[in-house]
This record gives C-alpha cells, structure tokens and sequence, in this order.
C-alpha cells in the first residue's frame, strides 16, 4: 500500500476510536434523555465527578486513606464509585428532579446546568483541582502488533476504549430488552403518564436512570482521564458529545455509536485534509457545522423518532 | 393602600393601551429613569461602574435580546456569546477603520452587521426545533470565536490576539478608554439601555411581537390562522442579534475596553445570558433586568461576603462560589420556574389588598 493510502487508513482509524470515545459520552445523554425527556448537561461534569472519586479513592492522601488509612485496589475503587454515582443520582432525584416534574424542558435543563456547577464545585472543594493522571494498568501507547504486520499506528488505550464501549452498549442493550427494569424503563420513555397508571414508580426509575448514566459517566470518565489526565476540561468533553447527540438523535442509542463514528471520521479528516488550508483548529465547530448540515435534512437526528405535530 | 388603581379611569383608546396603564408603575417607572439618569452618575466612581454598573447594562441589553428571542418567539439559542463577538469585533474594525464615525452609529452599525449575522444562523431555526436547535446555535458560538480568533484581518493582526477600544468621544465627551470619566461611560450605555428597553416594550406587544408568541405557544397552529413562520422566526433572530450586537459593543468598547475572542465571548457568556432571562423570566422585559441584576450581583455578593466576610482563602472561595451560584440555580428554579419578574407580579397583587387582604 502507498503511505498516502496509510495514513489515510490512519487518520479513519484514530477518527473511529474518537467517535467511540465521543459515543461513550453521548450514550450518558441519551439514556437520560429516553427516560425523562431531560437534556441533562451534567453529564460531562459527571464524567469529571467520577474520575475524580476513582482517582481520590485509590490515590495516597484520599479520602479513603485519610478515613481508614488504606488505599483501595482499582476494582475495589470502581465499585466504590459507582456506590457514589448512584448516591449522587439518588440525591439528584430527590432534591431536584422530584420539585421539578411537569416543568417546561428549559427550566428541566437550566436544572442541569445548574447541577453542573454544583458537581464541578463539590469535585473541586473535596477531591482538589489540580490536574491528575489516571493510571488503571490500561495499556497505552502504539499498537506493536498493528504496527508490525500492517503498518499501523494505533493506540492501545483507544483499541480498549473501543472494546469496552462495544461491551457497554451490548450489556445496556440487553438490560434495555431483557430485563423487568429495562422494560419499565422503556414504558417509561414512552409514556409517563401510561407507565404511572400501570404500576411503575416514576421516582425509582429516574433514580435507576441516573445511576446508569452515571456508571456510563465513569467508564467514559477512565478512558478520557487515562487519555488526558483527570482535569477540569474533562467536563468539557459533554460541548463534544452534543453534536453526536444531534445527529443520532436524542432518544436512540444506536444512534449516539453512529453518530460518534461519523463525528469521528469526519472531525479526523477534516482536520488532517481541509485544516490547513483554513488555520486550523477546526475541531471545535466542524463537528457542530457536520451535525447541522445533517439536520438540515433529517431534523430529528438520524436515528431520533419522528416528530409528528399536531394542532 | 398606596398600589390601587381603583378610580383610575380611561377616556380614550390611547390612554388603555400606555405601555404603563397604571398610574403607580408610571410614577415608579420615571422615578427609576430619574435616579438611574440623574441621581447615580453624581456619586458613581471607577469601581462601582466596572464592577457592577456597566457589566448590568451591557447584560441587561443582551439578556433583552435573548428574552426576545427564546421567551417571546420560543426559540433557544446557545449562541449568544458569538453574536456578542460579532458586535463587539464590528465596533472594532468600524472605529479603526472610520476614527471619524460617531460612537452612536457605530454601535448602531454593528447591532445591524449582528442582525444579519444572525439571520443567517437563524435560517435552519424553519426546520430545527426544540433542544436540536439549541445545539445547533452551538455550532454559531464555536464557529464565529474560532474565526474572529483565527482571521488576523478581525484582529487587525494584533501581535497579541486583543482587541483594544481607541478612546472615542460623542459629542465632545470621552466616552470610551482608560481616561474616559465613569459617569459618562455609565451614561452613555444607560442611553442606549433604556431607549431600546423601550423599543422592546413596544414590539413585543405590537403585530410583531403577537406573531412571535404565537409561533412560541404552537408553530403549526399559528402557520394554521396566517403567521408565515418564516418572517416570524427570522425577524425575531434579526431584532434578538441586533440587541445582543449592541450589548457586545458595549460591553467591549466601553466596559472591557479591550478583549481577547476565546476568553472574553466563550460558551460561558451563552450560558450566563440564558441563566440571566431564564431566573428573571422568559417572556418578560423588566425580568431580563432582574435577571441580569441578578446574576451580576449575586458573584460579587458571595465573594465579599466569604472572602471579607469569613476570612476563606480566595481559591476556595470560588470552588464554593461556582457550587453556590449552582445550587441558588435550581433553588430558584423549584420555588419560581417564571423567574423573578413572577415575583414581582406576586408581590404586586399583594401589594393591592395592603394593608387589608381578605
């Protein structure tokens, strides 16, 4: 093959395992989104939340250690933290959410926005501000085997990330079908007020939502905070997984994968082909201007449910 | 006993339809324009003026602006920040390139450049709805603040990436740069405030204004009895931009005086604006000003308070300070989703039965 063609393959490859890391992010959004209508915009800040209590927990000088004097190992932390995102949903659920139900879905995301300021304050006063580098004992740097037989530069952490994204989304997808939550979950995203009058408790279902995305915050929390380190521009990550929402569509999970692999794709090349020419540093709006140019013809996302109005 | 109209007769269609129809809001009305015009400016100094006066103005206008956008025509817009770019870069190349321009047009240009900046993002509002299109308006803030940061022709290729305010005068005055005095910078935007205040008032409840809420309660619906959406949605990014244009002018020439693209108009300034008409209210002009007064006290109050007041160390007090301002966010949110000009409303019709409810 020509290196031309190389490093084509490249930029695609790097761009598929951007999308993957950006559809990681997105699903967090949706799931949200299918079961409240909520357009939660804490998500990002909630990636940051959960890697900065992973981090605390394992670290020296934690809070663990402080409290017990011992430090966790990293599966003890990981379920630790998801026993304080499910706490923090449950919080979220009862001094928010429930003095909020039947509002107009503005006032539903200013409530996250505002809840995004409370979680980034709250990492910051308990767990510190100071950039931290998350080490799991996933691999990183260069695939030497990609690189050995074909040629390829392809990151290890990117290749985990991807897996562990394929993983997530097959055991959401089972939990969505299969299981009695899962059922009720999807009556819920429905219809409120059917799924009300047979039975279901709207408060235990956001409450196991939040959760959810809350666990899916912190697997994207790890595989951005071993990329980049645990900081606050973690929580920006959320300005990057909202073009994917739009083009996938706010209520399909197929189409956070989707849309992330497109956004992926296109950001990469973009960048590597067209970013010259004008400056560069384009990733900033081209995934935004991708998005729109695609709503222009489907303006409910690829995959979103159709929005029929009716007077 | 003081807040009745009772007795207050009206004898021609004019007099029904004052913007103010009672007599007390009209007296309280001038009495503030008194004060704010010829009280505030004898005691106004350097601090008071940068800290809080102009920051509201400059506010107040965009949160104007947005109102009239997403609380009167329904639209929601996370683009804010970049339109305000966009006024405050025209100011810029405008003053530079004609020194001789009168600061008044000036401003008035660039709320124009802004406008139609505006309807050109506005275009896709006909077929994107709802949050798709407030991400959508994301892509309008990343765009223009990556451009005006990117093109060395908007920055007049200065070496540093800032934009700088030359001092201007109006009218013999200074008005704008380090040796302009307060009380003229104060005034110069309390002018444009209140005039377009004004003019706000006065759209929203003419024929333009009830296509625009129309369009907000039900497109379909107001499409169904002969509102052609198309000029509705896009006057309403024209009238929101040239607000919003305007504010950003002001709040760079003669607040900032000189700003640097990324830090000064980031996605921040979409969310503080949005923040400031969603707390005093959508749909409503006097909660655009209460909103803004809010949100640019409150930082300031919180930060005294915890750094005077309790003696906590500065970087903890902004931890504490961004928690704070989240959590009086949604507390606000759960008492009075309707926002402060709500209140106000509330606290008027108490205000009727006093001294004697029943």
């Amino acid at each position: 093959m020509g290196s031309e063609l190389m490093f084509f393959f490249e930029t695609v490859i790097s761009g598929v395992m951007a999308g993957v890391m950006y559809a990681l992010v997105a699903l967090g959004f949706v799931l949200i989104f299918k079961a409240s209508g909520i357009f939660n915009f804490a998500q990002g800040v909630m990636c940051l939340f959960a890697a900065l209590a992973l981090y605390d927990f394992m670290a020296p000088g934690g809070w663990i250690d402080r409290l017990f004097g011992i430090t966790l190992p990293v599966w003890l932390a990981i379920v630790a933290t998801i026993g304080v995102m499910i706490v923090v949903a449950w919080l979220i659920e009862r001094l928010v959410l429930q003095h909020l139900v039947q509002q107009d879905p503005i006032i539903l995301f200013m409530a996250t926005l505002g809840l995004a300021y409370v979680l980034e304050g709250l990492g910051d006063i308990l767990f510190g501000s100071d950039v931290k580098p998350l080490d799991l004992g996933i691999p990183q740097g260069a695939s030497d085997w990609a690189l050995d037989t074909l040629g390829l530069y392809v990151e290890k952490l990117e290749v985990v990330a991807a897996i562990t994204g394929a993983v997530l989304v097959t055991v959401l997808a089972i939990f969505f079908q299969r299981t009695r939550i899962g059922r009720a979950l999807r009556a819920v995203a429905d219809d409120h007020q059917a799924a009300l009058s047979v039975g279901i408790s709207l408060r235990t279902i956001w409450v196991i939502v939040w959760s959810v995305s809350g666990i899916v915050a912190l697997v994207a929390g790890i595989m951005w905070g071993s990329k980049s380190g645990v900081q606050f521009s973690l929580s920006l990550i959320a300005l990057k997984a909202l073009p994917v929402l739009i083009l996938g569509g706010f209520t399909s999970v197929p189409g956070a994968i989707v849309g992330g692999l497109i956004i992926g794709v296109g950001e990469k090349l973009a960048e590597v082909y067209f970013g010259p020419y004008v400056g560069g540093a384009i990733e900033n709006w081209f995934a935004y201007m991708l998005a729109l140019a695609f709503l222009l013809f489907r303006p409910q996302g690829l995959f979103g449910e159709r929005i029929i109005e009716r007077v | 006993m003081f807040y009745r109209e009772a007795g207050q007769f009206k004898s021609s269609y004019n007099a029904d339809q004052a913007i103010l129809p009672i007599a007390q809001d009209r007296v309280f009305v001038i009495g503030v324009l008194a004060v704010a015009f010829a009280g505030v400016p004898w005691f106004i100094d350097s601090y008071w003026v940068n800290a809080i006066f102009l920051p509201f103005l400059a506010y107040a206008l965009a949160a104007l602006g947005l109102n009239l956008l997403t609380g009167y025509c329904g639209q929601v817009s996370l683009g804010t920040g970049g339109f305000m770019a966009v006024g405050a870069f025209a100011t810029f190349k405008l003053i530079t390139a004609f020194p001789e321009l009168n600061l008044i047009i000036v401003v008035l240009l660039s709320g124009a450049v802004t406008a139609a900046v505006g309807v050109m993002f506005g275009l896709p509002s006909l077929r994107i709805k709802g949050f798709y299109l407030a991400v959508a308006t994301l892509a309008a803030q990343f765009f223009l603040v990556w451009l005006f940061n990117k093109v060395g022709w908007f920055l007049n290729y200065s070496p540093t990436g800032q934009i700088t305010m030359p001092s201007v005068e109006v009218f013999g005055v200074l008005v704008t740069g380090p040796r302009a005095t307060p009380a003229a910078r104060y005034l110069f935007c309390l002018s444009f405030v209140a005039l377009f205040a004004l003019a706000a008032k006065n759209i929203v409840r003419g024929r333009v204004g009830r296509s625009w809420m129309a369009i907000r309660d039900m497109d379909i619906a107001a499409e169904l009895i002969g509102i052609r959406p198309l000029a509705a949605k896009l006057s309403a990014f024209a009238v929101s931009s040239f607000y919003i244009g305007m504010a950003g002018s002001l709040y760079f020439g003669v607040w900032l005086g000189s700003a640097e693209p990324i830090e000064a108009f980031g996605i921040e300034q979409s969310f503080l604006v949005l923040f400031m008409i969603i707390i005093g209210g959508l749909g409503s002009v006097l909660g655009s000003f209460l909103g803004a007064a809010f949100m640019t006290l409150m930082p300031i109050v919180l930060k005294n308070f915890m750094v005077d007041g309790l003696a906590v160390e500065v970087v903890t007090a902004k931890h504490v300070e961004i928690t704070l301002m989240g959590v009086l966010i949604i507390f606000f949110l759960i008492v009075e989703p309707h926002g402060l000009a709500r209140m106000w409303q509330i606290l008027k019709e108490k205000l009727r039965l006093w001294p004697f409810p029943y």
